[in-house]
């Protein structure tokens, strides 16, 4: 077996690939530690994940399947040495629960299509399941690997290297897809009924994310990519609008100067007092007058005492500070200021959404690792932490082949640790809604918009409900649908929770196919998914009986924004490598000393490190930084400059 | 630590750009003689827009070599066949494009854009258009590409129509952009011209050449509510945006005023004439003439102070004994040939002088500096400003068009809230207080002329009153008694010197220093300057040029103080008998 194709000494071990934990590694990485980084799964980035249509049809099916936690077999038990314990992990993952999949597209074949799309299924099932578990994936991926690996699971992000996606792909189908991802759709094709087939055969298009976040453009985490240079890995689009549910209709929320200003269904004076109040929250700490009769009060209250008419109070209440009723003044009010600075920086609204879905951006993270010389293997998982029993401390690991790694940090993500571990296994859950629809939730001029949706508790105990509604152009969805995330905290299943927003803003057939009555105007439904994501982010050390070098990492948490992830990685980095810097930036390729180019040569360059005890076949020597100069140049930076087409794509780089 | 990627140091960075940078510096100056040499030779061939091109992609504000390179691609314009030439000037385009891209705000780059486009001969002007979109998105100020498009669009006939949407979504992006804004004022006339006036509103004596002027830059009523309905979508939206509120005021205030000949007036005994324009002149040069009872009159016409080139106001000498005759009657016509209008005026038997004129209430004079709107519309717009202003009681922009437009509406109605309204701009707006001061005393004095006409008087009485400064005197050409006394003004300027008929002047305490305008006044008897700065002798000297100064008040300025001033004076003005030190 290849158990012993890896090496068996690293300085840090981190399973999971989530962002958290991508973002630890390519900080490790970057200072000169020896990384190994592995995930249990075929795919990156964990519970962040995106899905091709199909892949999330396998996934589906796989979380179905879950075999129960086997009775650890003492497997290990020969690799223990005198004074040391074994400490298992998990092999099951328990993080998703109440899966529940609707169709609600039309089953009748697609002329012609008939017989091709199951095939395309199933070659692509197998791929993505049979396949691994007879080859053993040990990779070290050069900077190519997270978009081949991507190939299975995604689409790979520049499309010109689509060369390098799996086999199954005729070249046929290769050259469709490009013209079609960038073109809008013939309105004539729009029309066209969208069956299940048609789903399943254009199922590549889609990159379906299992977590919905959106980026705040002066966020930890954009602030992150453009720091650490890793920004260079992916493009970006501005969400282009920010809609709200109020009395049964989906209105837009003006929030941006050119919004207020373009806004026809505010008087003028409501756009003063709108602007008024905004630019008072935009440096509201200098005006403390205004706001310290309310500290101790809801912001609701206060919004109220500011003239705002009732329409404005919503848009401020729920789609600017997003808040909920019971907020107190000053947190409405700081997020409402942070709302107002990300505005502008790339666009009209304050966020951005990385093209080709969320979980782009750990496995952009894996790849500055692996530039700087990580070593990583997927569908590749540690069985048990190697204690040493006198200073409790963890000395190695033994993987899932039975090797023994030691390594001086262990980082996990929370999914990999048993119960027992735990002080407690109460804990929150997210209700997440997946959603395939024909139209968009207010049409407008441009079918190509990237909205988000604010649903206020459509009842006193329902939850508030966040919805993103993305276009094709997000390279998340085939032309011609749109993909719809719904997240809320839980009160009960995610069906529970979310179903009654569903139906309220979608037209839901009441069978496979059924055509809408005459006069509905609400998008229909072609596919759902109903799920709930354990939230673990209220979790810290001292929730885990775990030795003081292993560090875990939560699950994404509810929110909108990627700050608690973000500020996790670097606190855990810290812990980690307290005299480091967290991320710097990548060097310029030509600012890189070479062996034999630099005069003062002292110590080792940068191909010692990468091929420590020995290279073997996965790990072999990488010119890193070239590679990173290399890609620098292949991906499109300069498109806002040149490409008159797609202005809207963006690299946020200062 | 082990195992880091090795970066250079700042020191060996820097070593390195500088040994670059004279590396490049010696390449540039070789390039740059290379080139001068080869102009000098008269050599226009590739090689030369290679050289050129090569060092105007790293300085593209070279003037010289964009000219040589001008050269260069006429003289390839003679040599070479259509389809060349096309393709020489195609990638010449290309090569531009690039220079902007490095700085889009090179004179040097765009003017040959510009040259380039207009030899072309298979222009693209969409592609053009294009590039200033992209180039407007990234900069939507940039008036270099404004200009750029301006003759793209005029070259390529883009309809009116296309362009005022162009500006809509300009506006609709950023709407603080008076570029936008101001193109917009360009197109909105030409899309919507209002109808021609109705007949009835024309002054008498205006000649059809008039009415197409004076209205070219109005716009249909419909359009203008619709713009109204914008632009306070803007300032409600920014009130301290001032691009919005000019264009605002632009819209507000599209009228001009008729020229004509507003008075002339003709005194017996000083046998002179004055004749009132309505707008300063240089009347040697207009082509005046004069007739009287009937014959065209050699006169020479002067200035009212000779420090005024062009003046409202100028004035003749009528030829000795024409008109001395106090039983004769006498009809006199000036006509202003330029302009083919003239003007009647009778002298009457027995009568010592005589005028004809449209006076300020007549012209609608200060209304129609901000417009001739309708009353039903200019008063919505005050209750919408109004509006804000009860939401931005600071808003100088605000406070000032509300002042604006109380005027057009009613001056002498909304005086007092006018006035108020000077007081809080100038608390919220202290900088300018002075402009303020300045602005209000115009209105100020607007609205006493106003009284005076209602009136039927020739006494124009505006004391205590804070005015810093004079204006509108050629209305006061008739006035006989003027009182400015207890005001904050600093000088008399030239302009009062317009004032033919004033007898009497009071102006005690102010602050006066000069007054240059107390110059030729033919009638002027009595002035009392108590409580004022004039300091020095010399100040008094315009005062001898006025015949029939017979009492001067001068108590309690500095000059009293002077030795032996009393003596002096009498010295400089003889005609003097009563004077008070």
């Amino acid at each position: 077996m290849a158990a012993d194709n890896l090496p068996s000494e690293f300085d840090v071990v981190i399973l999971g690939t989530g962002l958290t934990e991508s973002v630890i590694a390519a900080a490790c990485s970057r200072v000169g530690q020896r990384t190994l980084h592995l995930d249990r799964r075929n795919y990156y980035a964990g519970n962040w994940a995106s899905f091709t249509f199909n892949g999330l049809l396998s996934w589906i099916e796989e979380y179905k399947q879950e075999a129960p936690e086997t009775a650890g077999e003492e497997g290990w038990k020969d690799k223990l040495e005198e004074g040391e314990e074994a400490l298992p992990l998990s092999s099951v993952d328990s993080s998703i629960s109440n899966l529940e999949v609707f169709s609600y597209a039309s089953e009748e074949a697609e002329e012609e299509e008939e017989r091709k799309a199951p095939l395309t299924t199933k070659a692509e099932t197998e791929d993505t399941t049979d396949g691994p578990a007879e080859e053993p994936n040990v990779v070290t991926p050069d900077a190519e690997t997270p978009t081949e690996e991507r190939g299975q699971d995604s689409e790979s992000p520049q499309p010109n290297e689509g060369g390098t996606s799996e086999p199954g792909q005729s070249e046929e189908e290769e050259k469709q897809q490009q013209p079609m991802s960038c073109l809008p759709e013939p309105p004539v094709e729009v029309k066209k009924k969208i069956t299940y087939a048609k789903l399943l055969k254009d199922g590549r298009r889609f990159n379906i994310d299992l977590v919905s976040k959106l980026m705040y453009s002066r966020g930890s985490l954009v602030d992150l990519l453009i720091k650490s240079n890793v920004s260079r890995y992916a493009e970006f689009k501005n969400i282009t609008r920010i809609l709200t549910y109020r009395d049964g209709k989906v209105e837009q929320v003006p929030c941006s100067r050119a919004d207020v200003f373009g806004s026809k269904q505010l008087t003028v004076v409501e756009k003063r007092m709108l602007m008024k109040f905004l630019t008072f929250c935009l440096d509201y700490k200098q005006h403390p007058e205004e706001f310290q009769d309310f500290t101790q009060k809801p912001f609701w209250e206060f919004l109220q005492t500011k003239k705002l008419t009732e329409s404005l109070q919503h848009f401020v209440l729920h789609s600017i500070a997003m808040v909920s009723l019971d907020t107190p003044t000053e947190e409405g009010l700081r997020a409402t200021q942070h709302f107002l600075r990300c505005l502008g920086r790339y666009g009209n609204t304050p966020f951005l959404f990385p093209l080709y879905g969320l979980g782009e951006i750990p496995q952009c993270f894996c790849r500055m690792c692996a530039v700087f010389g990580g070593i990583y293997c997927l569908r590749h998982s540690v069985q048990c932490l190697v204690l040493d029993k006198e200073s409790g401390k963890c000395k190695a690991v033994i993987d899932t082949h039975g090797q023994r790694i030691s390594c001086s940090h262990f980082v996990v993500e929370d999914g990999y640790i048993r119960d027992e571990q735990r002080k407690s296994t109460d804990y929150r859950q997210i209700s997440r809604a997946v959603l395939i629809t024909d139209k968009s939730v207010l049409q407008s001029d441009s079918d190509q918009q990237i909205s988000l949706v604010t649903v206020p508790p459509l009842d006193s105990s329902a939850p508030a409900v966040r919805m993103v509604e993305l276009c094709s152009s997000s390279m998340t969805c085939m032309p011609g649908t749109y993909l719809v995330h719904l997240t809320c905290s839980s009160s009960g299943s995610a069906r529970h929770d979310l179903a009654p927003v569903v139906s309220r803003m979608f037209h839901v057939p009441a069978s496979p196919g059924e055509e809408p009555t005459e006069g509905e105007d609400r998008p229909t439904l072609l596919w759902a998914m109903y799920f709930n994501m354990r939230d673990t982010s209220g979790l810290d050390s001292s929730s885990y009986h775990l030795p003081s070098n292993v560090h875990v990492c939560t699950g994404p948490d509810s929110s909108l924004g990627n700050d608690y992830s973000i500020k996790l990685a670097e606190a855990v980095f810290c812990k980690l490598l307290p005299d480091e810097e967290f991320c710097p930036p990548a060097p310029n390729p030509e600012d890189i000393i070479y062996d034999g180019e630099a005069p003062q040569g002292e110590g080792a360059g940068f191909e010692e490190n990468s091929s420590p005890e020995g290279a073997t076949e996965g790990s072999e020597t990488h010119q890193a930084p070239e590679e990173a100069g290399e890609k620098t140049d292949s991906v499109p930076q300069e498109n806002e400059a040149q490409n008159g087409e797609d202005g809207q794509t963006t690299t946020p780089e200062e | 630590m082990h195992g880091r990627v090795k970066v250079k140091s700042t020191a060996q960075q820097e070593e390195e750009k500088r040994k670059e940078r004279e590396k490049k510096l010696k390449v540039y100056i070789s390039l740059r003689d290379a080139c001068f040499n080869k102009r000098k030779d008269g050599v226009f061939d590739e090689e030369a827009l290679q050289l050129t091109q090569q060092l105007l992609s790293s300085n593209p504000d070279f003037a010289t070599l964009w000219n040589y390179r001008r050269e260069i691609l006429l003289h390839l314009e003679k040599e070479r066949e259509k389809e060349e030439v096309q393709k020489v000037y195609e990638a010449e385009l290309a090569f531009l494009e690039s220079c902007l891209k490095v700085n889009p705000k090179s004179y040097g780059s765009w003017h040959h854009r510009g040259w380039v486009s207009s030899r072309l001969p298979q222009p693209d002007w969409n592609r053009e258009l294009g590039l200033c979109d992209r180039c407007l998105s990234l900069d939507d100020r940039n008036f270099h590409c404004w200009d750029y498009r301006r003759m793209v669009v005029k070259a390529s006939g883009v309809s009116v129509d296309q362009e005022l949407q162009f500006t809509d979504r300009l506006i609709g992006s950023n709407f603080s952009n008076y570029s936008s804004w101001h193109y917009r004022s360009t197109l909105l006339p030409l899309l919507h011209p209002s109808q021609p006036p109705s007949p009835c509103h024309q002054p008498p004596v205006a000649s059809p050449t008039n009415s197409p002027q004076t209205h070219s830059h109005r716009v249909c009523e419909e359009q203008l509510l619709k713009e109204y309905e914008l632009v306070q979508n803007a300032f409600f939206t920014d009130p301290n945006d001032q691009s919005a509120w000019f264009y605002y005021r632009w819209l507000l205030g599209r009228a001009e005023r008729e020229e004509m000949i507003s008075c002339v007036y003709v005194s017996r005994e000083g046998e002179r004439v004055a004749v009132a324009f309505s707008r300063p002149v240089h009347a040697p040069s207009v082509g005046l003439i004069l007739v009287l009872d009937g014959q065209p009159q050699q006169v020479e016409w002067k200035s009212s102070h000779p420090r005024l080139r062009h003046s409202p106001v100028w004035i003749c000498e009528l030829p000795p004994g024409s008109v001395s005759d106090i039983n004769n009657e006498h009809n006199l016509t000036v006509h202003w040939s330029e302009k083919h209008t003239h003007r009647d005026c009778a002298l009457y038997t027995g009568r010592t002088e005589s005028w004809c004129r449209d006076s300020a209430t007549d012209q609608e004079l200060f209304r129609s500096e901000l417009s001739v709107e309708k009353t039903s519309v200019l008063q919505s717009e005050l209750q919408s400003c109004t509006q804000l202003l009860e939401l931005e009681p600071q808003n100088k922009w605000c406070l000032l068009t509300i002042i604006l437009l109380m005027r057009a509406l009613d001056p002498l109605g909304y005086e007092r809230e006018t006035l108020a309204h000077f007081n809080t701009l100038k608390e919220v707006d202290s900088m300018r207080s002075s402009y303020y001061n300045d602005l209000c005393s115009k209105f100020m004095i607007e609205n006493t002329i106003l009284k005076m006409e209602y009136a039927e008087v020739r006494v124009f009485s505006l004391s205590d009153k804070n005015l810093t400064s004079l204006c509108h005197l050629d209305q006061l050409l008739l006035v006989t008694h003027i009182n400015l006394s207890s005001n904050r003004l600093l000088r008399l300027p030239p302009q009062f010197a317009m004032l033919q008929c004033v007898e009497v002047l009071e102006a005690e305490d102010n602050t006066i220093e000069s007054l240059e305008g107390l110059y030729h006044l033919p009638s002027l008897q009595e002035v009392s300057l108590r409580n004022n700065q004039i300091t020095k002798l010399a100040d008094l000297e315009p005062l001898a040029s006025c015949p029939k100064l017979t009492r001067l008040d001068l108590r309690g300025n500095p000059i009293t103080e002077t030795e032996n001033v009393e003596a002096e004076i009498v010295k400089l003005l003889p005609s003097v008998t009563d004077l008070l030190l």
